[in-house]
């Protein structure tokens, strides 16, 4: 009934304006350099399996080049005053939405993210992110009261694959504007735009040296963690990696933030917007196809409204329109990469076999790339591992609950704090929840939003640190 | 004829009681002529892990109390602390301090429990905050406590040391599970008694005795602690409990070299040591 009423004709963005290299080299000291060991690998379009371009692989000597030029650079970035590095800041946040269309088409491109997302979300946040922290730059004593802060040297930072441009834009702006020097790596799967952001910070004139940007898969990471001279890691990916990194660092005087994993509550009261209330699980598990740390992939559904809110929920999961991720109309683009999409059907074939009843919307996949339909499990309880364990893509798992202290402790009942979501219309019930459920973000009302000024970070085994507003200079500050 | 002095019996302080060790175990504290001081419990790794379970169940009723209750608490333990301050001092002293310094240290102690008390209500001031975002929600990011925190306390400035490292932990809404000074135990478990007449909730603050050797490994990598903090220098130490937190993403705080009688041991930054940011976003719009 809603495939008749509800097609769309497509409505392609053009790529025609976008300006992209066969091969793509380093960026190290201020200029693109090819790696040492000559080694290339390909960056593939998702919703294809398609090559786009071939990206150097950093190895350890081209790591140690970059340090090498960061530490140079330190020197004299660390002791320019305020307002003038916070104006090359402003500077890189300007040309990122001067090209903001072509980011956006390059986003969708190397990601598979819908480009309604891409344009609207990835690419105007990050240029924000820029934006604000540029002004923290000459302010930085006011975040800080009777402290003195200094920056704290080179930063290795290494980001994923879901928000490629906006992690870089994270994990840069604050980093630049209290004074440190940086070698980051983007995720090996989406690597393009950052090499595009390489050419704007190249083009702003910023002091050689003083962001470099080195890609590579997890041996590049690895070079960068263990490196001698950075003096401070910050990451954001997997538990698992994160709790590698913390370990590897151990005894070294290296200092580290890590925005890792999540597994989300997001909660439903019988007396929330029910119709609101589903566009908000909607938008907390399939926005960017599940590929959300803060992703809300856990739904707690009062008992009394279940029924109502899961056949509204299968209803809209009908009306989801999955594919090619630069039509204006997707909803859902391609899984990042064939080895990801492997891990969440592997999760679905776990959810089958512990018993869980399987919806899956009814939609044609294209045949070519990575594509996984919108998908929810009911009949699954707290142990069940589809209900532990970060899946990373468009699958939910479905609970219900009676009371709201039954539902604290099971929202609470997980090794993540990373975000968590509540529904109700009842203000007080609000608070109640927020105050209640451990977890770095709560949404009211609302799921999956995000702004440069409000701080993101998880407690427990999400990791710790925040990025975004006041609290995000800290981690890369130190004190006498 | 003379009277026998009654000599005190040194226990463990977990959930508001003093049991002895469940291993049966001591160690022996004796003063600078080799003379027995006191039989100290060695605790064993069960008496923490019973001790975790014992702070877990006390830290959301702790940290839910008001601010104003918390700052009214650790102000009650600075004057309890005052009215036995002699006490401490001799005790210091029978632990190898000289007299003016034993004085010294307790009374920077009571005022330093005095210090922090002050900040209870004031400290989420300070450290949140209103964040102006684009879209019509209300959004604002305040302190939460980390949880369950594990300390190992200074080895020198034993009872200073200790609560300069507790207060602001407690302060914060966490409660905590002591290994004291292994050389200077006594004060630790005398001041435990001085908590526990002080209105502190049963379980907020937790003391063992015992062997740093034996126990920190198990305070860096128990699964159900949030954060740990050791005071000492003992690099290899520093290394195994830097690895052990990673099991749980533990946050570790190492306070090295600090002299806690000094001032700058007194910041609402201590405080923030042991806090999570949490954010929340509000709807503005009906």
């Amino acid at each position: 009934m809603f495939k008749a009423s509800w097609a769309y004709d497509e409505a392609p963005e053009s790529t025609n304006h976008i300006q992209l290299k066969n091969k793509y080299d380093l960026y190290i000291d201020g200029k693109f350099t090819k790696p040492v060991k000559g080694q290339y690998f390909d960056t593939i379009d998702p919703s294809t399996n398609e090559k786009i371009a071939s990206v150097a692989e950093a190895t350890s000597e081209d790591i140690d080049k970059a340090v090498e030029a960061a530490k140079k650079a330190f020197v004299g970035w660390s002791k320019l005053s305020g307002k003038e590095r916070g104006k090359y800041i402003f500077r890189i946040a300007r040309l990122i939405q001067e090209r903001a269309r072509e980011f956006a088409v390059i986003e969708s491109l190397d990601g598979g993210k819908p480009i309604r997302e891409s344009r609207d979300l990835d690419i105007p946040l990050a240029a924000n992110h820029f934006f604000y922290y540029a002004g923290w730059a000459d302010k930085l004593t006011y975040a800080f009261p009777n402290r003195s802060p200094k920056p704290i040297g080179v930063v290795g930072q290494i980001i994923p694959w879901n928000f490629p441009l906006l992690m870089a834009a994270w994990k840069l702006a604050p980093a630049l504007a209290t004074g440190n020097t940086i070698v980051l790596k983007p995720a090996e799967t989406t690597p393009l735009t950052a090499l595009k952001l390489a050419e704007i910070i190249q083009e702003s004139g910023l002091p050689k040296g003083v962001v470099n940007i080195v890609t590579g898969a997890g041996e590049t990471g690895a070079a960068i963690v263990n490196h001698p001279n950075i003096d401070k890691i910050a990451f954001t990916g997997s538990t698992n990696v994160g709790k590698y990194i913390q370990k590897a660092i151990a005894g070294t005087h290296k200092k580290l933030t890590l925005e890792l994993g999540g597994k989300g509550a997001n909660i439903i009261f019988d007396d929330a917007a029910i119709d609101q209330a589903v566009e908000g699980i909607i938008n907390a598990i399939f926005f960017n196809q599940g590929h959300v740390c803060c992703a809300g992939s856990r739904l707690f559904v009062q008992e009394s409204v279940a029924k109502l809110v899961i056949d509204k929920l299968k209803n809209r999961m009908e009306t989801l329109i999955v594919g090619n991720p630069l039509d204006k109309n997707t909803d859902i683009g391609a899984i990042n990469s064939k080895k990801q999409l492997q891990t969440i059907e592997n999760y679905i074939k776990i959810g089958l076999n512990e018993g869980g009843e399987i919806y899956q919307a009814d939609c044609k996949l294209p045949i070519k790339g990575n594509w996984c339909a919108p998908t929810l499990f009911l009949n699954v309880s707290q142990s069940h591992r589809i209900v532990q364990e970060e899946i990373f893509g468009p699958v939910l798992a479905i609970q219900t609950f009676r009371t709201i202290d039954e539902v604290i402790e099971k929202a609470n009942n997980t090794p993540y704090g990373l975000s968590a979501g509540v529904w109700t219309q009842n203000g007080a019930k609000i608070f109640h929840l927020t105050q209640k459920l451990k977890a770095g973000v709560v949404w009211a009302n609302t799921f999956n939003k995000f702004d440069a000024t409000s701080p993101f970070g998880g407690t427990k085994e999400s990791g710790f640190g925040r990025e975004g507003g006041l609290h995000g200079l800290k981690p890369y500050v130190k004190f006498d | 004829m003379s009277r026998l002095a009654i000599q005190k019996t040194y226990k463990l302080y977990i959930g508001g009681k003093f049991p002895r060790s469940e291993s049966g175990r001591f160690y022996a504290i004796n003063n600078s002529k080799g003379n027995l001081i006191a039989n100290m419990c060695l605790a064993s790794r069960k008496d923490f892990r019973n001790a975790v379970v014992i702070a877990r169940n006390a830290q959301s009723s702790w940290a839910n109390s008001s601010a104003l209750n918390k700052g009214q608490i650790l102000y009650r333990i600075a004057e309890m602390l005052e009215g036995r301050k002699e006490q401490f001092i001799a005790e210091l002293i029978a632990q190898g301090e000289t007299a003016e310094n034993a004085k010294t240290e307790v009374l920077l102690a009571i005022d330093r429990l005095v210090y922090f008390a002050g900040w209870s209500d004031k400290y989420q001031q300070f450290f949140s905050c209103i964040n102006p975002v684009s879209s019509a929600h209300f959004n604002f990011s305040v302190l939460e406590p980390v949880g369950v925190v594990a300390v190992i306390a200074p080895e020198k400035q034993s009872l200073l040391g200790l609560i300069s490292v507790i207060a602001p932990a407690i302060v914060g809404g966490n409660t905590v599970i002591v290994l004291a000074s292994e050389s200077k135990p006594l004060s630790a478990i005398s001041f435990a008694e001085v908590l526990n007449s002080s209105d502190v909730p049963g379980g907020v603050v937790n003391i063992l005795t015992g062997k740093k050797e034996e126990l920190v490994n198990q305070f860096a990598s128990h699964m159900d602690i949030n954060s740990i903090i050791y005071c000492g220098t003992d690099e290899q130490l520093i290394l195994s409990i830097s690895e052990l937190a990673s099991n749980n993403v533990k946050r570790t705080t190492f306070y090295k070299k600090n002299d806690w009688a000094s001032d700058s041991c007194e910041s609402p930054y201590f405080i923030e040591k042991t806090q999570e940011v949490k954010t929340t976003w509000h709807p503005t719009e009906i």
